[in-house]
């Protein structure tokens, strides 16, 4: 019995010491060899349908870092899914798991609740155990905290934050002098209440002379009927409606919304996200505004062909941009540094300047918050300039304006602490 | 609140009330009958809508409003015939882990057949416009709830003439106290259990066909109904569908003005002379609004009745 433990001890040992043999030759010169990116998000249960979406999203962006061996010959990328349920516990439990299995980059993009104990976690592990150091890639959770008060070194936002969204609407609005009375409605929880926050802030700065007349924060994910809230915006005259509310929570507020004859006008983040544009129809049509990095009828798209590969291949809509941005800035960061070894590359991707697919992007080195164009658009009927429809709805998104990545560009609060250069 | 306000509040509230009747009726009703609270009730709502919808699509939905909640009565009834009568030989604990367990099931394979997004379940063109002659009076409410309405107290006045005015009614709420006696005269109880948990279920069923595209057909509408299911069925008494009628359409008032009122203990308290600046102690509690509470006020009113009158408004049994 002892003699078979023993036996069975030292063969693990030899097992774990030729993994690290492997892991040393995989720090070294990047040849013939497969960066492995963790996807954490949820996979099952409520949020499951955009979940599974976005990892095909995903899984495209690494084949084509594959081929087009954006990283260098031999290159390949591989993404692992690990379902987070949504909860930032189960996360944080996967991370160690992600970890020990020698896998470090990570994207995430699903909730700000959850990505701000993972980027403290992953600060926090890469601190104690240097070789398994994290990179986190955020392609979607966008509390301004996680580029200001809270940012880390290891972290890298590849969506535009509430503040910059915020930014860029505020900026279109500046224009619509017909805006005259404005209604705040968020779902009652970080993200909502930060756009509730910054819509008053921005607002008080660009139009003073727009009125807000009410405010309402709703449970996540909670409320069945909106018309009592439809009836409540109705009766304080609001001209505009801003809201940050996504999934079943904008669906069925824009459909009560139809449903009492409010005309006002919704300004929305999230009206493109899967499910949405089904869910709103015509109710949607010529009333909701969307500010995004991207959208299928963006004039001169050089991204439409992988929209429409993705929808043939699926049968879905692609709209993460992000996919393809934090994994092509990831293969050139490996490019640049000449090594897959996460410390060299996040020190490559602070402040790294490259040509994305829709134009010049940069993380900015203060606080690692990618700087890039944003786009106001309206949900309308296809035909024309709409030349896709989103998920056979027979409607699709109009630009309205685009706005410069200047313009939609905020300060920073950051004070950022670097691992020396190795 | 001006009066127009008042009165669509009214409306928002009676309508969503009285479809949360249609869920709890059922509910109640299987419970008052055989005991059980049956934990995927709302997943038979849930099955009612996608039907509604996939039959909508194949013969319209008139068509659909007939067929659909008889479909999910079938469906509950073989649930009852092959699953929880099985069950129930070893007690409620284990039936009530059954339908717990189903649930899930239902959840799972919603997905499996139609995917994990929401699927494009409209009110049809007919309905899909405001109330005339409320538009006429400058209010705009949409005919698709007035029909809402008008459904669920069919239903009601339908419930009420069975359970009291037929036969098969007798033999039910006979077989709801006296099962033995009512077997000993030669009446089929289990038939009698089948038969009222696949009308249970139909009722639920007939809740989503009108409820799914008044709201959105998607995997969590099932879930996200279920709590305040709950809270309708124990604030108006287990097992009463008197109770449960005033419970739903107090619980859609309370939440349509709820939504809305923008009162406050800082403002009660000011106007009856107490003065409050935001430096007194407990004000940002204080001058909290109702609205800002609303989502919590259903589950606060079934901890007071669960205190103050543990069988419910109309409930008959006290456990």
């Amino acid at each position: 019995m002892m003699r078979t433990a023993r036996a069975l001890a030292l063969a693990v040992a030899a097992v774990a010491a030729c993994g690290t043999v492997v892991a040393q030759s995989k720090g070294g010169a990047p040849s013939a060899q497969t960066v492995k990116i963790a996807y954490l998000d949820p996979l099952s249960g409520p949020f499951a349908a955009v979940g599974q979406n976005i990892l095909k999203h995903f899984q495209v962006a690494a084949e084509m870092a594959s081929t087009k061996q954006l990283a260098g010959a031999g290159i390949r990328f591989e993404i692992i899914p690990f379902d987070s349920k949504g909860s930032p516990q189960e996360a944080l439990t996967l991370l160690r798991a992600i970890a020990d299995q020698g896998i470090h980059y990570v994207v995430q993009g699903q909730g700000s609740h959850v990505a701000i104990p993972l980027s403290e976690a992953i600060a926090r592990n890469n601190e104690r155990n240097p070789k398994q150091s994290i990179v986190f890639l955020n392609y979607a959770a966008i509390d301004p905290d996680l580029t200001n008060s809270k940012c880390n070194f290891w972290h890298f936002a590849f969506d535009a934050n509430t503040e910059m969204k915020m930014e860029a609407l505020t900026d279109y609005m500046k224009g619509k002098p017909e805006i005259k009375t404005v209604y705040l409605l968020n779902q009652n929880y970080s993200h909502g209440q930060q756009t509730a926050r910054f819509a008053r802030e921005l607002l008080a700065r660009k139009r003073p002379d727009a009125k807000i007349v009410g405010e309402d924060f709703v449970p996540l994910g909670q409320v069945r009927d909106f018309s009592p809230y439809i009836a409540k915006i109705r009766a304080s005259g609001a001209d505009t409606v801003i809201t940050g509310n996504w999934g079943t929570d904008l669906v069925l507020f824009v459909r009560a919304a139809r449903d009492a004859g409010l005309t006002a006008n919704f300004y929305t983040y999230y009206a493109g996200v899967i499910g949405t544009p089904t869910a709103m129809g015509a109710s949607g049509a010529d009333r909701v505004r969307m500010v995004s990095y991207w959208h299928p009828n963006i004039e001169n798209n050089p991204a439409e062909p992988i929209y429409v590969d993705f929808k043939k291949r699926f049968n879905e809509e692609w709209y993460v941009l992000a996919s393809q941005t934090s994994v092509t800035m990831l293969a050139e960061a490996i490019k640049r540094a000449g090594s897959s070894d996460p410390l060299k590359v996040a020190h490559t991707m602070s402040g790294m300047k490259m040509n994305g697919l829709m134009g010049e992007i940069e993380m900015r080195a203060t606080d690692h918050q990618l700087q890039q164009p944003l786009y106001i658009s309206t949900f309308t009927k296809a035909g024309g300039p709409v030349k896709f429809d989103a998920e056979k709805t027979g409607f699709g998104f109009r630009t309205e304006k685009a706005i410069p990545t200047y313009v939609a560009s905020t300060p920073t609060s950051c004070n950022m602490q670097r691992p020396a250069k190795p | 609140m001006n009066l127009e306000l008042f009165l669509v509040q009214l409306l928002n509230g009676v309508s969503y009330g009285l479809l949360l009747f249609m869920l709890a009726a059922g509910l109640t009703l299987i419970f008052s009958m055989m005991g059980v609270l049956n934990f995927a009730h709302t997943s038979f709502y849930m099955i009612g809508a996608y039907f509604a919808y996939q039959l909508s699509v194949w013969i319209g939905f008139w068509a659909a409003l007939l067929v659909a909640p008889l479909l999910v009565g079938v469906v509950g009834a073989a649930v009852e015939q092959w699953g929880l009568r099985r069950v129930h030989k070893w007690g409620h604990v284990p039936e009530l882990l059954f339908t717990f367990g189903l649930s899930y099931i239902v959840f799972e394979l919603v997905q499996v057949i139609w995917g994990r997004a929401p699927v494009p379940y409209q009110v049809p063109s007919e309905l899909d416009r405001p109330v005339a002659w409320l538009q006429a009076a400058g209010i705009t409410f949409p005919q698709y709830r007035m029909f809402m309405m008008a459904v669920a107290i069919l239903m009601l006045g339908a419930l009420w003439l069975l359970l009291k005015r037929t036969r098969i009614g007798l033999v039910i709420q006979a077989a709801l106290t006296h099962p033995e006696m009512v077997e000993a005269l030669g009446h089929n109880v289990p038939r009698v259990f089948m038969l009222v948990f696949g009308a249970g279920c139909a009722l639920a069923g007939l809740a989503g066909v009108i409820g799914g595209n008044a709201f959105v057909t998607e995997p969590g509408m099932a879930g996200s109904v279920g709590a305040i299911v709950f809270v309708v069925i124990v604030f108006g008494g287990l097992g009463s569908v008197a109770g449960a009628f005033i419970a739903s359409l107090l619980l859609g008032l309370v939440d349509a003005f709820g939504k809305t009122s923008s009162a406050s203990l800082a403002g009660l308290l000011s106007s009856a002379g107490v003065e409050l600046a935001p430096q007194t102690f407990g004000y940002p509690v204080l001058s909290m609004t109702v609205a800002q509470v609303a989502p919590v006020l259903p589950y606060l009113m079934l901890v007071l009745i669960l205190i103050f009158r543990p069988r419910g408004l109309m409930g008959t049994r006290e456990s």
